[in-house]
């Protein structure tokens, strides 16, 4: 991991789904890292991606580009992308930002598992 | 090397350099002192966040990713009355200065990656002054106010007359 990296990333294919699962802080030094598995999730050409959030601690706005940055390229390769399990502190950055809206977030892997 | 004598007055000063593992710990201060000076859970986590982004901003933009320049942060308590109703964090730089009008987020209505640094700090702090620094680079004086009283057990600090001493 690289000097002051804290992030790791589950990544595992359910069917037609990736799950990418973040786990620690995605700050400046991460979103590197994160925005790479993002990338490897939309190369698998999966139709539904979710982004499960849960044991992310914190993120701020380099870690929302990244995201905002998966969207862009969801909405190009006509790909679902879904958030899901944001805590309070993740999720207010996402008000904030006015970007709880063009999201489609649920709140647990469950909900989004279970969206059609 | 020290920093500018606009920080002389500070309650707390720290200096950094310019290096992302960083910080997590200033952050960490930042949401410290705030929950010491009765900010609500809330609102201690946006200040934080506005501090981090200030940093990414400085050594992504400023610095252009050199992890060894300084940066100094600054933190005073806003006082009315006698007790503490607010914060005031000052952060300072050398990096390349730039006209603090040129400094904006982006529309929000143009969803694409990047620029939200900024919005997030105005949005999150009641007052932002983006200045260039006689002895060069950048300051940034963010002040948060208390939507109410301080938490009972908050710790006041008295203003010793530095820039950040007024209400």
């Amino acid at each position: 991991m690289p000097e002051g990296q804290t992030l790791q990333v589950g990544f595992e294919t359910q069917g037609q789904t990736v799950i990418v699962s973040p786990q620690g802080e995605i700050g400046y030094s991460e979103a590197t890292v994160f925005r790479t598995w993002l990338r490897k999730a939309h190369d698998s050409k999966s139709p539904r991606i979710i982004v499960d959030l849960a044991k992310v601690d914190y993120m701020n706005t380099p870690g929302v580009a990244t995201l905002v940055e998966s969207l862009q390229i969801s909405k190009r390769n006509k790909t679902r992308l879904i958030l899901c399990g944001m805590n309070e502190k993740v999720f207010a950055i996402f008000k904030i930002a006015r970007l709880d809206t063009v999201f489609e977030i649920c709140p647990t892997l469950n909900d989004a598992n279970a969206k059609t | 090397m020290i920093s500018a004598d606009s920080m002389k007055g500070a309650h707390v000063r720290m200096e950094l350099r310019s290096s992302p593992i960083y910080t997590s710990g200033a952050r960490d201060f930042v949401q410290a002192v705030t929950r010491r000076l009765g900010f609500a859970e809330l609102d201690c986590n946006q200040i934080a966040l506005a501090v981090d982004e200030a940093l990414c901003n400085i050594m992504r933009h400023g610095y252009e990713n050199k992890p060894d320049q300084p940066i100094w942060l600054g933190v005073w308590p806003v006082e009315e009355a006698g007790a503490a109703s607010g914060i005031q964090i000052v952060i300072e730089d050398l990096a390349r200065q730039i006209e603090p009008a040129m400094i904006k987020g982006r529309e929000l209505h143009d969803v694409k990656p990047g620029g939200l640094g900024v919005h997030v700090i105005k949005e999150v702090m009641d007052k932002v002054t983006y200045e260039k620094r006689p002895e060069g680079g950048m300051r940034l004086t963010m002040i948060k106010h208390q939507k109410s009283a301080p938490a009972a057990g908050s710790v006041t600090g008295r203003c010793e007359g530095g820039k950040g001493c007024h209400a």
